[in-house]
């Protein structure tokens, strides 16, 4: 055993670890399941290294571009669909290259654990023509981390180092190493590569052509590829995850294990090919590697056993390859419990006012989301991250004022502060009569709280300018901005009917804290079985703390009410009451 | 050896995170490769919620796949039916004999099955314990979890003094010392 210390670190840990041993100086992202923590744990470390929260993706990657062409190595991190946002710098970055070492981290989400679409970010990456590594384990994970930041710079190329959920959230043990101290480089003007205007770019996009071919052609001996030659007899092609499943699958097989996706090492995988007598491609989501290997007339099993939707599985390989019959029962058939609004979520309260009023809402990214399943079952659209606001804008052009009266809005903060400002910059400019809800809790709700720019914390938890939500509104041209405490539902349904009447575009802010931030002592509710009519009335909103009785009266789980009165206000014969004061 | 494989189960907010990271501190400090794969985000929110440990020699995917668990550790009755297929024939059941209704059952548009820990033991070696209740005698319904590990213990490879360690290690430190009586508590049963 070596003498370096060994420890258990989750993937992301392990992503944060890897760039600090590489001396990555500055780090920008925007939380986003599966890749919030890398931030968390980067944060940690606090010698010589900058973190931040950016408002989005967009402008985390800039930020990253901005300190590699400085000279120090930088990384952005998000989500698959995070990168969605950050496209229109990371394919022009690609033309520029880099300075310090350029890493951008996005997590794909194969089952969608946490996502609104299950898109390979492998695809979009050689659209980007950006060289991919991709590891198996948090072990690799740090390893390949300090790898990429070397390729960017040997290689002039801006990195993307691809993980999948189970990649980020599964832990594995990781010896630690010392940070490498990297002098910073000088910057040295140079606008034919920095300068993407037409006759710079189209000299650059020849350029980063021949960079791709040169890496390559390294990536057929780059150990970060690995052959592993056993038994001939089947021969797979595979990398991330999927390799952990082939392994356990097919311990006797021969594997390749591709470390670099993108580009691919077409002469070690010819070679490969040319050694195993049937071969298969193991690969999550889209059949990136199996498209091009076949495209070069080398037959490979692939998509026509496995399947394109969710997360692989050892025994999957089983039964595809081997055609081994599982000995396993069959689950039992029982209710399924989907994810739900905590109990005492201000957003319950909310929409049960919006829903009282047969309103549509058009939604948005965030736990907010929770909305359209039963029995609320209020919202109406899903899309991305600030889509709510200008959905609602489409709809009024396409169906007109009174049309919309019937409609709104429904945003978080934090989504609010990521795109949903331009969309209300949209509606104000564009003369529309909608109504907005901005569902303020105060944080970044869905991805664990994290700070954003109006939560007044930067991500190392210092005190910051907080944006003023309500003056931005009135800035961007919303004359009628109103702010309403999330459980007063008598002045929310007052303000909700008066601002959707209205002819004119207005926000309405509910600012209560997300009830997992609050600290302090949780008053307490309960039912008295005596005197509840059984009506019903309290349980719509839907609240999990709340169960029926055999009889029907109602029964409040003391281990998970929160305090918030919500049902009591809805109870008309005074059955509920408060039997322990809390702190708020 | 061969892996063990573990399984925690139940619904978001009860703690397997703090859990499978007790599990995990412990077999790495026996020595143990060790993986373990947790669910984050979304799930969080009051789902149904399973998080794998595995351990031993060399250990290559991070989860336990159908059939395989050695021990599967349940906070909630439903999510211990939901999951009992991926036991091992003789595999350990254990289940904080606990009822949190899932929506679709609190709106009335489904029933919480009846008799689980009956049907369980047709097919299983269950291990039962109210621990909530338990945990409230102790004055913190939040020490729950460590009440079922004490339980599961006694189906793993690690002595009391290890799992003494690695709760130190683990919870808030104000908390230490009723997690460990928690633990006594499901490690007498």
């Amino acid at each position: 055993m070596s003498d370096k210390k060994r420890v258990i670190m989750l993937g992301n840990e392990a992503i944060a670890r890897g760039a600090y041993e590489a001396g990555v100086k500055v780090s920008a992202a925007y939380p986003g399941t599966p890749s919030t923590e890398i931030s968390e744990y980067l944060v940690q470390y606090k010698d010589g290294l900058y973190c931040e929260w950016s408002p989005n993706e967009k402008v985390a990657t800039e930020v990253a571009v901005g300190a590699s062409l400085a000279g120090t190595r930088a990384m952005a991190c998000m989500k698959h669909v995070g990168f969605n946002v950050a496209a229109d710098p990371a394919y022009s970055v690609s033309y520029m290259g880099v300075n310090g070492g350029l890493v951008i981290v996005v997590a794909d989400d194969p089952g969608l654990y946490s996502s609104q679409n299950e898109q390979d970010t492998r695809m979009v990456a050689r659209a980007a023509q950006l060289p991919v590594l991709e590891p198996s384990d948090s072990s690799e994970a740090k390893e390949f981390m300090k790898q990429a930041f070397e390729l960017s710079e040997k290689f002039d190329r801006p990195f993307v180092f691809r993980t999948t959920t189970r990649l980020a959230h599964s832990q594995g043990i990781v010896e630690l190493e010392a940070r490498e101290e990297i002098e910073d480089k000088p910057y040295e003007k140079d606008i034919r590569r920095t300068v993407m205007m037409p006759a710079n770019a189209k000299q650059r996009h020849v350029e980063i052509e021949k960079r791709n071919l040169e890496l390559a052609e390294a990536a057929n001996t780059l150990p970060i590829n690995r052959v592993e030659m056993k038994d001939t007899k089947i021969g797979v092609i595979t990398s991330g995850i999927p390799y952990q499943y082939v392994k356990e699958a097919l311990p006797s097989a021969s594997v390749l294990k591709l470390g670099m996706v993108n580009p691919l090492p077409k002469k070690l995988i010819a070679e490969f090919a040319s050694k195993v007598e049937k071969l298969y491609i193991i690969e999550e989501l889209d059949p990136v590697i199996e498209e091009q290997v076949r495209s070069w007339g080398i037959e490979a099993a692939g998509k026509e056993l496995f399947t394109v939707q969710g997360e692989y599985s050892a025994n999957m390989i089983r039964k595809a390859i081997l055609g081994e019959a599982l000995d396993i029962a069959a689950p039992a058939q029982v209710p399924g419990r989907p994810p739900i609004l905590c109990p005492g979520c201000p957003h319950r309260s909310v929409y049960y006012v919006v829903k009282k009023l047969n309103l549509h809402v058009a939604g948005d990214i965030g736990c907010y989301t929770l909305g359209a399943v039963a029995p609320l079952s209020v919202v109406d659209t899903t899309m991305c991250m600030g889509s709510s606001i200008s959905t609602l804008h489409g709809m009024e052009k396409a169906k007109g004022k009174e049309y919309i009266k019937n409609w709104v809005a429904a945003i978080g903060d934090s989504t609010f502060l990521h795109t949903g400002v331009n969309s209300l910059m949209n509606m104000a400019y564009n003369k529309s009569t909608g109504t907005v809800l901005i569902l303020d809790n105060s944080t970044t709700g869905m991805t664990g709280h994290q700070d954003h720019a109006a939560t007044g914390k930067t991500l190392q938890g210092e005190p910051a300018y907080a944006i003023d939500i309500p003056a931005l509104c009135r800035a961007v041209g919303v004359r009628n901005v109103i702010e309403v405490n999330a459980f007063d539902l008598e002045r929310l349904e007052a303000v909700i009917k008066e601002e959707t009447a209205r002819d004119e575009v207005s926000v309405i802010i509910t600012k209560t804290p997300c009830v997992l931030l609050s600290k302090g002592k949780k008053p307490l509710y309960a039912a008295h079985e005596d005197k509840c009519k059984k009506c019903g009335m309290c349980m719509r909103p839907g609240c999990p703390a709340m169960t029926k009785r055999a009889d029907g009266t109602i029964r409040i789980d003391d281990t998970m009410c929160t305090g918030c009165g919500l049902c009591k206000d809805l109870c008309k014969f005074g059955a509920i009451d408060l039997v322990k004061a809390g702190d708020r | 050896m061969a892996a063990k494989n573990i399984m925690i189960v139940g619904v978001g907010g009860q703690g397997t995170l703090l859990t499978s990271r007790i599990l995990g501190g412990l077999a790495t400090a026996g020595g143990y490769d060790v993986k373990l794969s947790e669910v984050h985000g979304m799930a969080q929110r009051g789902g149904s919620v399973v998080t794998f440990v595995r351990y031993g020699e060399e250990v290559a995917e991070p989860i336990v796949e159908e059939g395989h668990a050695d021990v599967l550790i349940a906070f909630e009755r439903l999510e211990a039916l939901r999951y009992a297929h991926f036991l091992k024939k003789d595999g350990a059941l254990i289940v904080n004999d606990w009822r949190i209704d899932p929506i679709s059952v609190v709106i009335g548009a489904a029933e919480y099955p009846e008799g689980i820990i009956e049907t369980l033991k047709k097919d299983h070696k269950v291990y039962t314990v109210n621990a909530t209740e338990e945990s409230k005698k102790l004055g913190n319904p939040k020490v729950f979890n460590l009440i079922v590990l004490g339980i599961a213990a006694q189906h793993m490879d690690f002595s009391k003094e290890e799992w003494y360690d690695v709760i130190e290690r683990t919870v808030p430190p104000k908390t230490v010392e009723i997690n460990k009586k928690a633990f006594d508590v499901g490690y007498s049963k």
